[in-house]
Order: structure tokens, then sequence, then C-alpha cells
């Protein structure tokens, strides 16, 4: 994805002589300190796993097709639904966000690089080899983890196989490859901010990003401990979610949900920094209404740590519980609500013009807020009943994460990618990748609500007749939005090779350091820290 | 500028939250019990009641359900029985190792709706101990139990359920010597 040349290396040599330039070859990428080749490793990680994800969302859609077990056998398919949510979650969405933050949160602040560089490397390069594991256990005997991303007690536990463990281990290092990660971006934030960036001058993708990894440092421990509660109830006899031992297997929910919930708005408050980036640029008007971003923001994040139950409706709770965590979860999108509305008040009355970053945006906040009714509709206690574990819950969560978070990646990408790599890319390709991703995006997705009011479980590899029409039509819709994205790849590559020059300032409405630097962005940049207005 | 001191504290927040996780589990348990939500009965020995009130009625059923693979068969004499909150009551329950060799089981109640569990008090029980079955042993076990008084009057059905599990292999292993 980058392509940081060696001709504006020297460039850049003039005012920063004192700086070791990059080592060449494959020792650059693997001892790299700097931010933005970091930043890059991360993007092109989370590109090549999303990939991966895909394939098997496409082998699920492809068994799918047709009612009946023909394409893979059901142990399989249980294998695929997991490892697609795993990779998807933790190897494509997080990774990309926490590249974004790698490239673009110093040069947001006007910091030289990250805070902690060394241990910025490290996050990554353990992060392939968390997937690495992940990946490796399909293939060995027994398989690969079978029982869901949500990896809820006693399925991973008395039922699971032996290769469980190397899914604890791989989600250990995960989770220790984002903690790092973490902690860098808040470290970054707090203490090598430009003089004069005082709090509320900071670019709104830096202040959820900020918000997003205070959540990490405190969630991701909490998945930590879960995971070594499977480890050990399965190896080491403990009896954390054996009931036959004094435990109790609901308790792994609550454990879990403790960190699901926030790791959803983990998920979704990074892309909504890049929204609200991006659409004032294209609407060439400041952003409407900054201070309640960032207070909208930070009651999210804190209100994502008392909804948690909302997954567990059927579980068995009493009454008194079920309002409060339908309330609790309801209360959220007033605060989400603040943002919608000051996007569009943002676009209000601007003169819009509909770059490809611009479209991705607008998509994304149409659609997120069509995930965001669905989830409303789910926060109803007695609706639930219904609604929980079909299809409909996961047309629900890829609205959020697929035409949410992805689309908000996406849309970065297209708006920062001129700025990596000094080229504007193929307009006209990626319109097309736009446009082919909306439509077959809401038909591999839309109709799922249907499927799944109408009854169709999630995760099961067979269902009823009745639902034959619109499964062959979601299979078909989700193998155009797979190809789809080949077309993203495309893109990215023909633009890191080279294409039309850009300027520093790449969109005339653009605001903010990043586009005080030329383009692309020289390997080091704000060795003298610049002045804030 | 240092990064040490902060780098310091978010460290030690990461480490806090992943003993938070370890220390959900008894606060978890303490919760249930203070609340009695879950279906949890105490496992403790209750005192008798002091009063009976003649002029209510409760309906108690009793199901038990063994573990997948735990060799037992538990069944109670009476599928339900009628009870005034407060008076004592005795059922038996006819318990069966339909395996070939030694085994030792736990029963682990439960009540429905939740909201009863804590009204619900257990004099004798034998969920209260492990029960070593010798190979097709069959065993009658007692359980001695009332309504409290104060359960809340919308309930007027509650279930006591009992999974059976095979723990043997764990009971072998710390107390080889009580294995009669």
């Amino acid at each position: 994805m980058s392509s940081i040349t060696d001709e504006h290396n020297n460039d850049a040599a003039h005012h920063d002589a004192g700086h070791h330039q990059p080592a060449k070859g494959f020792k650059r990428w693997l001892f790299t300190t700097n931010h933005k080749d970091i930043g890059s490793l991360y993007l092109i990680f989370s590109l090549t796993m999303f990939l991966i994800g895909g394939a098997m969302a496409m082998v699920i859609r492809a068994e799918l097709f047709q009612p009946g077990l023909q394409l893979v056998d059901p142990h399989f398919f249980n294998q695929m639904t997991t490892v697609h949510g795993l990779i998807m979650v933790f190897g494509a969405v997080m990774p990309a966000f926490t590249g974004l933050a790698n490239w673009m949160v110093p040069l947001m602040i006007g910091a030289p690089d990250m805070a902690l560089p060394r241990m910025n490397n490290w996050s990554f390069w353990i992060l392939p080899f968390a997937f690495l594991i992940l990946l490796a256990s399909l293939f060995m005997p027994g398989g690969g983890p079978a029982f869901g991303w949500t990896f809820y007690a006693p399925l991973s536990t008395t039922y699971s196989n032996d290769n469980t463990a190397l899914f604890v281990f791989a989600v250990h290092i995960m989770g220790i490859s984002s903690i790092m990660g973490a902690i860098n971006v808040v470290v970054t934030i707090v203490n090598m901010r430009a003089p004069g960036m005082t709090w509320m001058k900071l670019p709104l993708f830096v202040w959820t990003w900020l918000i997003t990894a205070f959540l990490l440092i405190a969630v991701m421990p909490v998945l930590a401990g879960a995971v070594t509660m499977v480890l050990t109830d399965k190896y080491f006899a403990t009896s954390f979610f054996d009931a036959a031992g004094g435990g109790d297997p609901v308790m792994f929910q609550h454990i879990f949900w403790f960190f699901g919930h926030p790791e959803v708005y983990i998920m979704i408050l990074p892309a909504f920094g890049i929204i609200s980036t991006i659409v004032p640029t294209f609407s060439r008007k400041k952003l409407f209404g900054y201070a309640s971003m960032v207070y909208a923001t930070s009651s999210i994040a804190l209100l994502s740590f008392i909804v948690w139950a909302h997954h567990m409706f059927t579980t068995g709770m009493p009454v008194a519980a079920e309002l409060f965590f339908m309330y609790a979860t309801m209360l959220i999108s007033v605060p989400t609500g603040v943002k919608v509305f000051n996007w569009v008040a943002t676009m209000w009355r601007g003169s819009i013009s509909f770059e490809v970053p611009m479209l991705f945006s607008i998509a994304f906040i149409v659609l997120f807020t069509l995930g965001g009714f669905s989830g409303l509709m789910l926060a109803i206690t007695p609706a639930d009943f219904q609604y929980h574990d079909t299809y409909f819950v996961v047309a629900h969560f890829h609205y959020v994460l697929v035409t949410g978070a992805v689309f908000s990646i996406m849309a970065g990408a297209y708006y920062w990618l001129p700025k990596w790599t000094g080229n504007m890319f193929n307009i006209t390709l990626a319109k097309w990748h736009f446009w082919l991703s909306l439509v077959s995006v809401n038909v591999l997705f839309f109709p799922m609500h249907f499927v799944g009011l109408a009854g169709m479980p999630r995760r099961i590899p067979d269902y009823a007749l009745q639902f034959a029409d619109f499964n062959a039509i979601i299979s078909i819709g989700g193998f155009a939005f797979g190809l789809s994205q080949l077309l993203f790849v495309v893109v990215v590559y023909k633009c890191a090779k080279g294409g039309d020059k850009v300027p520093a300032k790449v969109w005339d409405g653009a605001e903010g350091l990043e586009w005080e630097v030329p383009s692309p962005a020289p390997y080091h940049t704000f060795d003298t820290p610049p002045e804030i207005k | 500028m240092t990064h040490a001191p902060l780098l310091k504290r978010l460290v030690l927040i990461c480490i806090g939250m992943f003993a938070f996780a370890f220390a959900l589990v008894p606060l978890y348990d303490v919760f249930c019990d203070i609340t009695g939500l879950n279906g949890k009965p105490s496992l403790e020995q209750a005192q008798q009641s002091k009063t009976i009130t003649d002029n209510r009625e409760v309906d108690v059923s009793f199901t038990t359900h063994a573990q997948s693979g735990a060799p037992f068969e538990v069944k109670s004499h009476e599928y339900s029985v009628v009870v005034k909150p407060g008076a004592m009551r005795e059922v038996l329950f006819k318990a069966k190792n339909l395996s070939n060799q030694d085994k030792v089981m736990q029963a682990v109640p439960s009540v429905s709706p939740g909201k009863a569990a804590k009204y619900l008090h257990k004099m004798a029980c034998f969920c209260f101990d492990q029960q070593p079955l010798k190979a097709g042993e069959e065993v009658e076990f007692k359980l001695l139990f009332y309504v409290d008084a104060e359960l809340p009057s919308d309930v007027e059905e509650l279930t006591l359920s009992y999974t059976v599990f095979d723990i043997s292999s764990q009971f072998l292993a710390s107390n080889k010597e009580q294995v009669r």
C-alpha cells in the first residue's frame, strides 16, 4: 500500500539529515520503527486478512446457496463461521484502524513518530504469528475452532477439540498486540501533541482513537482473562464455567460480553472519526458540532460498559435486569443520533462534491444508521426473544461492521492513499469499486433481515426450504461483493505503483496538519513541531 | 518528554483489568447470592421454619437431568408436591449407577423461576455432598425442604431441577482415601 520511494527519502534528507534512512529489502520492514512503515504493514496485513476472511464467507455462502448439505461438512462449516468472525474482527477491522492510527495520528498532531516506536514494531510483528497459529489449526486433525467467534462455554470447553489451546494462544497474542498498539496511541496523543494543540483542537479522528485506545486497554485484558479461564477449564480441570464443579456457563457470557460490547465500539468509534474528517472536506464546511462530537463519543464509550447483557436476554434474566439493559442500550442511540445529525448538518448547504471517499462516507452514514436501527429493534427485550440467534442478528451486525466499519476504512484509504503514495488512484476504477460494493452489499445483507424475521437460525449449514430463494439471492450478492473487493486491491496496487502526481493538499477542502507535509509524506515528518494557531 | 509515568499507569490498568476478569467470578457468585438471581439456590443447610402459612399452597415440581455421558439415573418418587409455605416436606429420589464401574455423582440444584431460588430452603439434600455409587448400585436419596412464607405472592408454582454430573475423575484424584 505504501510506496515510499527512494527519491523522496533523499528529498526529505535535506531537512532531517540526522536521521537514518530506511534499510533496504525485507529488513527495512522487519526492523522498522517508523510509524509510516508500521502503518503500511498494518494496512497490508489487514487487507490480506480481509481477503482470507472473505474467502471463508464465500465458502459459507456457497454452502447456503441451496438448502441441504452439498459442499462442505457441517463441522467444517462451523469452523468457517467461527474463523471468518475471528479474522474479520481481530485480523481485518482492528488492524486496519491501528494502521490508520499509526499513519495518521502523528501526522495529525504534528508529532515526529509514535511515542514508543520499538513497542510499535513488536505490536505489529507478533500479529502475523497469531493468525498463522489460528489458520494452521484449520489444517490439523480435528480442525480449527468450531464454536463460534464468541466461544461460549461449554462449547469451547467440554465440547471442543484439542486444538482449542491454539485458538486461546492466538487470541492472547492478538490481545497483547492490540493492547500495545492502544498504549502507544494514548502515550502519543497525550505526550506528543504539537505545542498549541489543545484538547479541543484535536482532529476528531485523533479524539475517537484516543477513546478507542482506552476502551482497548480496559477490555482486551478481560478477553484475555476469559480465554485463560477457557484454557484452564479445558486442560487443567478448573471449573469456572462447569456447573459440576460449582461454576456457571452463564458467567462465561457475562465475562465475554463485558469485553464484547465495548469491543463493538472499538470497531466503530475510529470509523466515526474518519467520517467526521471526510464529510467536512467534501462539504467545504467546518464540521458541525465539534464539541458535541467529542462528548458523544465519550458517552458512547462510557455507556458501552453497562449494556453487555443485551446479548443475553434469552438466558433467563429477571425482568428488572432486562429492562435496565434494554433502556441503557436504547440510551446509546442518543449520542449516536447526535453524531449522525451532525454529519447531516455538516453537509447541509455545503458545496458538496462526490469524490470516492465522500461516496463511501455518505453510504456509511445511511447504511450504518440502518444497522443502528436494527440494533434498536434487537434492544427491545420482548422482541429480542424472536430475533435472537437468527439471521436478523447477522444482518444487523454486518450492516454496522461491513457498511459501517469496513466502508469507513475504505473511505479513509481512498482519502489518504494519495497522501501516502503521492499518486492519485484510478478514479474510474475506484468508482466502479464503490458502486459495485454498494449494490452488492445490500443484495447480500438486506434480505437477511427477512429470512431472520421468518426464523432462519444463524450458524447452521442447512435451512428450511422456504428460505431457498432468499438465500440464493443473498449468496449472489455475497459473491458479487467478494469479487468487487478485488477491484479495491487493483486500485491500491496501481496507486502504489504510479499515477497522476498530487500536491501536498490533495483535496481542496481538506484541513489538518497532514495536508501541510508534501505528498507522498516524507519518511520523517515534523522533526520541528509545527505552529498551531 | 518522558513517557515512563504514563506508560506505567496504562500497564497497571491492563494488569488490573486482567485481574478484574477473574474477580468477576467471585463477584458474580456474591451478586447471585444477594439477589437470588440465576436460580442458584443456597447449598447451606437451612434452619427450620418458625411459621406455617395455612391459607396458601404452592406447587413444587421436581426434574432431574443427567449431564450427557453421566451414567446415572436419578428420579423423584413424586413428580410434584403441593406444600404450604413453612411446612417441612420430605421427597425421596431413587438414584442408580448405570455403569459397571464405581462412580461419584454430584447433583447441582437450580430453581425456576429464578427469583424463587432464595425462598426454597433445603434442610437435607443429597446435593450437599458428592455421592459415591458402586457399579450398578441403586440408592435412595432424601430431600428435606420447605418453601419460605415470604415467597412472593405471584409465584404459585416452582420447579426444582437437578443436573447430575459424573465427577468420578476429579473426586478420585483429590479424595482417594475417602472412597468406600
